[in-house]
This record gives structure tokens, sequence and C-alpha cells, in this order.
């Protein structure tokens, strides 16, 4: 049978859904064709709040890579836009002047920002907030200026203005209504809403209509009708959408606010159906993806000839993704004489709840500060359920039973993609899941906006018991293999594995060569494995481990000797200056690590600027011991109960050099007032009368984390002994990049406390650990003696002729 | 008129070590030249076009180079950046002469 010819405008997230769903009801049955305006492959619209919040990144939010539309021999036409339909003749044609003929043909165009017609509003520095495009704009402007403003105060507007913040702008709100998000919330929650923002930084003009847009060609700022104005380098309109309709319109298909379709998301013109927020259905437009996934899975069954249910229109619900802010509405929020309510407000933490009941039956719910009944409200709602069904589940929940245990089969866990308990708790048994990611590749749920991300791995905790934590490592180290990190270490232990490349080979990876990911991984878990014998591949190595320098944005480098301690002398300072004026080093810096940093050294020469300084490598580019930072302690201070100084070197003498999974930071304070911060150290000491505290899994980077207590020894040698142990057992278990707050909570502190009480274990580890030190040198000193890693890695070739 | 080219020589192939790059200075243009795993030389504009990153310090795999700052993958031969990053950097023709290396500008 030849297969029918099926074309896709529009590679969004509710056209390819569509063609993801015919794909898997009928493999072989089409010839799929797909033309995608924007130039990339389908990816997550939803996630591009987070990228401008700065949690995920462009190229983490691609749905299906362009390996995903070959294996499923999809044609995509990236970057082309479809311009005319000719329904007569069955084809398509497009702006690059090519003509496609189709049997069938699916319009899932999307919408288009809406733009306010105002004076202004095409000068430079006015964007909207829709694709990777204006996301990458935004980020731009970001770096140049400082003021900006954001035109809606709606779910995008709002979630837009926490990126700005984050982008390190100022950002003023600008909102029409008398309360934020007034289209999704009460007053009461609008207004707890606004002051939760304002603590993280926001500024809002409410009551504000935008009438002009100041500037000459760019931007300088905004006037509103009251005449006022306000500065700002940078507009996001974020006001609302409407339908993208432009091709249906040119070619007479009929629509209304959205291109018309019936319930089987047929549009009036024959073998064309259109799906998405282009779509109107029974006079609804939509505008998030729940009721679009259902749309598509409508359509799909349709165009495959298979029986379906009609669509018959959906209920949604809405969450704002900032963070720091939960807030949760969906169905009807406004009460009246027919509409009763449940309702309770805790001003202390800032928690606010409210539902409606008409004829005592749920029919919408908003929440505040607490969203964790977001989902089985919304459930209820859907069903209109009986209120005594809440307020039962309520009862039983305090009874001590945990939520996703309680809650029936047939509830929806994933709202975006409509994934039912029942669905996920199957998939994980009779498939043998064990990690999120397995879920969200198998039953779609968590793939969309991520928000029940918590709910899947509650729920496999649920299903798989005690089972799940250890099997959470199960994931594969990259794309380049579907072996995980635990897998690979067994491999290259039980065949002896001992070069990068040998292991590529041997576990068949899928690339020639590894990629930056796994490369740095096994170079790390080789010399793990056989300290003694491992030849460290430089190759293999991120450039600032390469060169033990970190890079600057300008290709120049940064110097960070060792000062053990923290501690220094003045002949090591005098040292210092006179390299920072013989090599003209730009800057000269204090870092937060209690030692200083010689930036913008040239490549060539930090061979001469190491061997001038006389002093180690710091190791400030290293996953390696950083810095170990201490107190003046009590040798000095009137507080002090231990000599904090004295430990801290001696620290840093003992671990410095070792490779680590992840940088690893160290502090030792002499009394609980903690000045060298040891609380928020991968492991801090504390001294106190007659003893020592230690302290795991601190950080004060990224994921900001309090350390815990492990345990308190008397001497300095238990504290080396201790550390020691600690040290080995993460370099053993855990995986490459997982700084030690990550890895203390995976395994639990339970756990590691655990294994090192035995003192056989200890000693077992410590042997390792000594015997990776006995071979390490100082890499700088290593560097000033051969002329050959000189020339191979620093060296530039200069010819200087003259090119025009 | 068409464009002069000019083959420069740049070094000898053992000066170039094996899936590591070298930055090449030819006048004004800057170079990044990297000798991959078979052994092929590769000759390619030494700036990122994200934010200029030096690709000579990137890390060599195959016939990618990645960069050293936001890891962006670059394809040597073509010098285009993979999905789901976007553009092109120029390249240039190399050939191999009694084990010099030769830029071809
Ligand atoms: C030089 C220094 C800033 C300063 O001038 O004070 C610094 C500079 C850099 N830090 Fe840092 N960090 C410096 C102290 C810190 C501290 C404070 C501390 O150590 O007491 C922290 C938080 C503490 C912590 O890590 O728990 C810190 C948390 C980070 C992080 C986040 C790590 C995390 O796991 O959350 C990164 C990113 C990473 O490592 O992936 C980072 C990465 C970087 C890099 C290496 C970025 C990079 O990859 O190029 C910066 C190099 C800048 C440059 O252009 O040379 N830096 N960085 C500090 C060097 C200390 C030293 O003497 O070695
Ligand atoms: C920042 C942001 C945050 C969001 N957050 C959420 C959220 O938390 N939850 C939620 O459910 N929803 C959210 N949404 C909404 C959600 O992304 C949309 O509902 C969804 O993407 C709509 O899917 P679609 O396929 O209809 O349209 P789109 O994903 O916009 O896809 C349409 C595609 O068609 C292309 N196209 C248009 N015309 C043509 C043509 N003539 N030829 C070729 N190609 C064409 C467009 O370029 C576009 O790529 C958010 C949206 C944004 C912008
Ligand atoms: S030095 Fe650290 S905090 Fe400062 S910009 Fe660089 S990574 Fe960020
Ligand atoms: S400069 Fe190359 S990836 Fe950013």
């Amino acid at each position: 049978m030849t297969k029918q010819k099926l074309v896709l405008v529009g590679n969004g997230m509710a056209g390819v859904r569509t063609i993801e769903e015919i794909i898997k009801l009928a493999p072989d049955r089409f010839e799929i064709t797909i033309f995608g305006r924007e130039p990339y492959p389908n990816y997550n619209r939803i996630q591009l709040s987070k990228v401008l919040q700065g949690d995920t990144s462009i190229k983490d939010i691609t749905i299906n890579d362009w390996q995903w539309y070959e294996d499923h021999q999809i044609l995509l036409y990236p970057g082309e836009t479809v311009i005319n339909i000719y329904p007569e003749d069955q084809l398509v044609f497009t702006s690059k002047g090519r003509k496609v003929q189709y049997d069938k043909l699916i319009l899932a165009t999307g919408s288009l920002p809406f733009m306010l017609p105002i004076p202004g509003a095409n000068k430079e520095g006015v964007t909207a907030f829709r694709d990777i495009k204006d996301c990458e704009r935004i980020i731009e402007y970001s770096k140049m200026y400082k003021k900006s403003a954001v035109i809606g105060g709606g779910l995008l507007g709002l979630e837009a203005a926490r990126g700005l913040l984050n982008l390190g702008m100022e950002v003023s709100v600008v909102h029409l209504g008398d309360y934020l998000m007034d289209r999704q919330l009460d007053k009461t929650a609008g207004k707890l809403l606004q002051k939760e923002l304002e603590l993280q930084g926001m500024k809002f003009y409410l009551e504000k209509q935008t009438k002009e847009i100041l500037g000459d060609q760019k931007v300088k700022g905004l006037r509103f009708h009251d005449g006022q104005e306000i500065p700002v380098d940078l507009v996001v309109m974020a006001v609302g959408i409407k339908p993208n309709i432009q091709l249906a319109k040119e070619s007479g298909i009929p629509f209304n606010r959205g291109i018309l379709v019936n319930d089987w998301l047929e549009t009036q013109a024959p073998n064309i159906y259109a799906v998405g927020e282009c779509a109107e259905h029974r006079e609804t437009v939509y505008g998030v993806v729940a009721p679009l996934y259902e749309q598509g899975k409508v359509l799909a069954k349709r165009i495959c000839g298979k029986e379906s249910l009609p669509y018959k229109g959906s209920a949604v619900s809405t969450q704002l993704k900032v963070s720091g802010v939960d807030v949760f509405s969906a169905g009807e929020i406004f009460e009246n004489e027919q509409i009763k309510t449940i309702m309770s407000y805790d001003d202390y933490r800032g928690i606010y709840k409210k539902i409606l009941i008409r004829d005592g039956k749920i029919i919408g719910a908003v929440l505040f500060g607490d969203t964790g009944e977001g989902n089985r409200l919304f459930n209820l709602i859907k069903k209109e359920a009986d209120i005594f069904e809440y307020t039962l589940s309520c009862r039983n929940e305090q009874n001590g039973c945990s939520l996703v245990a309680t809650i029936a089969d047939e509830e929806i866990i994933c709202g975006c993609n409509g994934v039912k308990k029942g669905t996920i708790v199957n998939a994980i048994q009779s498939q043998g899941l064990t990690t999120v990611e397995q879920v969200k590749g198998y039953t779609n749920a968590s793939r969309s906006c991520g928000g029940c991300k918590s709910s899947v791995a509650d729920l496999l905790e649920y299903t798989l018991g005690d089972q799940f934590k250890r099997q959470e490592q199960n994931e594969p180290i990259c794309s380049c293999t579907t072996l995980s990190r635990d897998d690979v270490i067994k491999e290259i232990r039980e065949k002896v594995l001992t070069m990068t490349m040998e292991v590529m080979r041997v576990l068949n990876w899928k690339t020639e060569d590894g990629c930056s990911k796994c490369r740095p991984a096994l170079n790390y878990y080789l010399g793990m494995l056989h300290p003694l014998l491992y030849q460290d591949e430089r190759e293999s190595r991120f450039v600032n481990e390469r060169l033990h320098a970190n890079i600057q944005k300008d290709g120049t480098f940064s110097v960070v000797p060792r000062m053990y301690g923290g501690v220094t002398n003045a002949e090591e300072l005098r040292r210092i200056a006179d390299v920072a004026e013989k090599y003209n080093v730009p800057l000269i810096k204090l870092t937060g690590g209690q030692r200083i940093d010689l930036v913008g050294v040239k490549k060539e020469d930090l061979p001469s600027v190491w061997a001038d300084l006389g002093m180690p490598s710091g190791f400030a580019y290293g996953k390696s011991l950083r810095t170990v930072k201490t107190c003046v302690g009590d040798t000095f201070c009137r507080f002090g109960t231990q000599d904090s100084i004295a430990m801290g070197i001696r620290m840093e003498r003992k671990f410095q050099r070792i490779s680590m999974p992840h940088k690893v930071k160290m502090a030792v304070s002499a009394c609980p007032r903690n000045c060298a911060e040891s609380g928020i150290k991968d492991l801090g000491v504390v001294g106190v009368d007659g003893a020592w505290e230690i302290y795991v899994g601190g950080n004060g980077g990224t994921h900001l984390r309090a350390g815990d207590l492990f345990c308190r020894v008397k001497t300095q040698e238990e504290v080396l002994e201790m550390a020691g142990a600690y040290l080995q057992y993460y370099r053993e278990t855990a995986h490459y990049l997982e700084r030690t707050s990550i890895w203390v909570e995976r395994l639990g502190l339970e756990h590691i406390k655990s294994i090192l009480a035995d003192k056989d274990t200890r000693q077992a580890l410590n042997e390792r650990l000594d015997e990776t030190l006995s071979v390490l040198k100082d890499p700088w000193q290593e560097t000033i003696n051969s002329g050959e890693i000189q020339k191979e890695l620093y060296k530039t070739v200069n010819i200087p002729v003259d090119i025009k | 008129m068409k464009a002069m080219r000019y083959r420069i020589k740049v070094g000898s192939l053992n000066d170039i070590p094996e899936r590591l790059g070298k930055t090449v200075k030819i006048g004004p243009n800057e170079i990044a030249i990297f000798r991959l795993a078979n052994g092929d030389i590769r000759a390619i504009e030494n700036r990122c076009p994200h934010k200029g990153g030096v690709l000579a310090e990137g890390m060599v795999s195959g016939e990618y180079v990645y960069c050293p700052m936001h890891d962006w993958k670059i394809n040597l031969k073509d010098g285009k950046v993979q999905a789901p990053d976007f553009g092109c950097i120029k390249t240039y023709e190399t050939e191999i002469q009694n084990g010099e290396v030769i830029v071809i500008l």
C-alpha cells in the first residue's frame, strides 16, 4: 500500500505531540512532512520561563531532537513558513517556493503574542516573550542595560519578570487591573502574590495603562495615561496572545477567533484539521498545553481512522512557575449568590486556600503559599465531585496516609499530559521503571511543565519502596551510552579497562569519541580506580584542568597560588607583587577563599609566572581540594578553643591535588561563632572545648545547603583520619560532577555515618587515599620542568605576515 | 577578480598534539588547528560564534570541538554549530606536505 501524505504546519508543542500519537497508532501509514517557521527541532516552549530564570538552558529544552525526525522518517523543513494552502488541489506552498501535496493536512500554527498598538511599540528594545529568539534577545539586552519593564501582570508577564530579576535587571511590572493575575486569582490571592514578589524585588504599577513608549530609535521610557513616566531600556510585552490564523485566513478556511473545528478537530475544509492554540472549539481557544494534548489524542485517532470519543472541551488549571512562590488556580474562582466557599487564611505563614462550591459540588479553587493539594483539587473539579469527597480525603491524610497512596488510580498526576496515577504505577511495575526520567520517557508524565516531578518521584517511592533511592543512580552517564555510572565502573573493574578510548570501544559507545560530558567522567573514574597505573589524559580534561589555570572570557587565564590555611608572609606577598608588575597583570584580587588571584595572565606567560612565584598551584580551577579557610583560632582570638590555623594547614597540605568528582572546599573554625563558615563547606570543622566537630555536605554556591553534623572527635589526627575516609568514600561512590551536598542527600547521612563508623573500613579507605596521594606532584612545577609540556600546551604559533 | 589564496606553513605535524588544539596567529587571523584522533588536520576560525570562546582550548571529540566557554558543539569540517544552538564559523582548507602543516587562506 502506498503511504498517505500527511503534512503538518507548525513544529510546535501541539502539532508534534499529535504526530507522536499518530506514530504510536499507525507507525507506517503516513509519509510525514513538517514545516516549522522556527529553525529548531521541536522544543518545550513552557520551559522558556525556566531558561530566562537560569534554571535550564536552551539546549536542554529540546523535546524531540533531529535524530527523532530521522528515526521516524519525518521530513522536517525547519525555518520554513507555509504561506498558502490550495484546498482544491491539496497543496501547500512555502516561503522558500516549495510546493507539497497532501492527503491530510494539520494546521498547528499556535499563537502570536499580542503587541499593544501604541506609539513606539516598534522601537528597538520592545519584545514579546514567546520563542527562543525572544528569550535570547532578552538575555542579550540584560547584559547591556539595567532597567526593564514588563507590560502585563499575568502568568507570562510575572514569569518573564522573575527571569529579568535573575538576569540582574531592575523590573517594573505594569498592569491594567487592580491586582495581579486577575484572570486566575481572586483579590486576596493576587495581593498576597504581589507582596511576595515585591519581597523578591519587583516593582508594580497597577491600574496603569501604557499610552506610549518613549525614546528615539531605542526605548527610553514608558508614559502612562495619567501622564506619569518611568525610564526603561527594555520592554517585554506580555498582554496576551491571539490565535495565529493568518494562513487559514489567506486560504479561505473558516475562522472566528481561531480556526473553527468540530469535536474531531476537523476544520470546515476537507482533509484539513487544526489543533492547538490556533484552533477554536465550541467557542473556546486554549492557551495551555493540557487541553491541546487532549485534542491531539482525539485528532490522531481520527486521522488514523480509529474509533474515538469526541473532544468535548477541557477544564484548565494554572500554576505560576516562579521559584519561591506557589500559586494554583482552576475552574471558577469568583463567588456569587449561588456559590459557597470553604476558605482558610494563615496570615502568619502566608497560606491561603479557597474552594468554591455550587450545589454541593466543587467547581473551582485558588491556592496560595502551599499548592500541594492542587492536583487533587483539579481532579475533583474536573469530575464535579461532591465536596464530601474532598473533606474525606483530608481526613485520611491527617491519619498519616501519604497523599499519592490514598488517591484513586484514575486521578491525574500530570496535568499537562493527562497521565493518570494508575498508568504510572502500571508502567513502573510492568516495565520495571526506576527513575523519573524513565517514567517520563514511557508515559509522558512530567514531560512538559515539570510541575509534577515530585509527585512522580513519590509514586516511584510508593511503588518501589526503598528500592527507589538506590535505583536512582541508574541514569546513563550521557547520551553516548545507555550505561549508568555504576555499570561503567563495574565493567572497568571486570574487564580491566585502562583508557577512555578503550572503555568507549569495548562498551559500545554510540559516538566514536565520546562527548564533553563522558570523556572527563571516564578520565576521572579510571584515575580513581587505578591510581598508580592510570595515565591521566589531558585531552579528556576541560581546559582549566588541562592548563592548570582558569580560562577567562577573553582567553587569558588566572593564577591562584596556594596559601595554606589562608596564611601568608611578607616575602611571599613581595614576590606576588613583583610578578604582577613584571607581567602587567591587569587585576590582583583577594578571592572568597582567602587567597590571592592574579587575573588576566596570557597563556604563554603562565609557565614563567609560576616559576617566578615559586609557589604551588592552588587548584582554583580543579575538581579537587580548593581551599581550607581558617579563622584566627586560639593563639590570638579571645573566644578560640582550638588551633584552627594549624588544623587547616595540615588538612590542606594532606588533601591537596587529589582528583575528586567535583570541587571540595573545607574550613576550620575555632569556636561555634564559625568565622571561617565551616557550616557551608563540603567538609567543615568546628573546634569546641576539648573536641572537634566535623560537618559534611555544606554548600555555599548554587544550591545553598547547611552542612550536617557528622561526628565529634578529640584530636587533630582523628580529624585527618575521619576526613580522609570520608573523602575517599565520596571519591569512590559519587557521580562525576556531583558535589558532596547532593551526594550526601542521595546516599543519606545515616548511611554514610554507618559505613564510616567501622574502624577497619576507615583504615582501608585511608589506605586507598594514601596510595593515590603518593604519586601526585605539583602540576605547575611539572610544567616548569618540562619543555615538552610547555611547547605542546602553552605556546601559540605566531606568523607575522601581511594579508589583506 | 578572484581573491588571492595564500598557502601558509604553520609548523610541523609533530608539533601539534593529538586530540588537542593549537592557536595559530597568521597576521590578523587567529586560527585553531586540531589534530583529530584519526590523524586528520582541521583548521577553523578560533572564536566561537556564541560569545567568542577560544575554540583551540576546547575538547575535541571525533569531528567536533566543544567550546570551553559554554559547551557549544561545533563541527570541524563544515564549521556548523550543532543543534539546538545555531551558527557557523569559518573553516580553512589544510594540507600536509613533507610533514609540514599548511593552511590555505
Ligand atoms: C575566584 C573566585 C571568586 C573570587 O574572586 O572570590 C571564584 C571564581 C569562580 N568560581 Fe567560584 N570562585 C570563588 C569562590 C567561590 C565560593 C566561596 C568559597 O569557596 O568560599 C563559592 C561558594 C561556595 C561553594 O562552592 O560551596 C563558589 C561557587 C562557585 C560555583 C557553584 C558551585 C556549586 O556547586 O554550587 C561555581 C560553578 C561550578 O563549580 O560549577 C563556581 C565557579 C567559578 C569559576 C571557576 C567559573 C568558571 O568556571 O570559570 C570562577 C572563575 C572566575 C574567573 O574568571 O577566573 N564557583 N565560588 C573564588 C575563588 C576561591 C579560591 O580561592 O579558590
Ligand atoms: C514563556 C511561556 C511559558 C508558558 N508556560 C506554560 C505552562 O506553564 N503551562 C502550559 O500548559 N502552557 C504554558 N505556555 C503555553 C504553551 O507553551 C502553549 O500553549 C503551547 O506551546 C501551544 O502549542 P501549539 O503547538 O499550539 O503552538 P506553538 O508551540 O507556538 O507552535 C506553533 C509553531 O508553529 C509555527 N508556525 C506558525 N505558523 C507557521 C507557518 N505558517 N508555517 C510553519 N510554521 C508555522 C510557529 O513558529 C511555532 O513554532 C507557556 C508559553 C510561553 C511562551
Ligand atoms: S566569579 Fe563566581 S560568582 Fe562571580 S561571575 Fe564568576 S562564577 Fe559567577
Ligand atoms: S562562547 Fe562558545 S559556547 Fe559560549
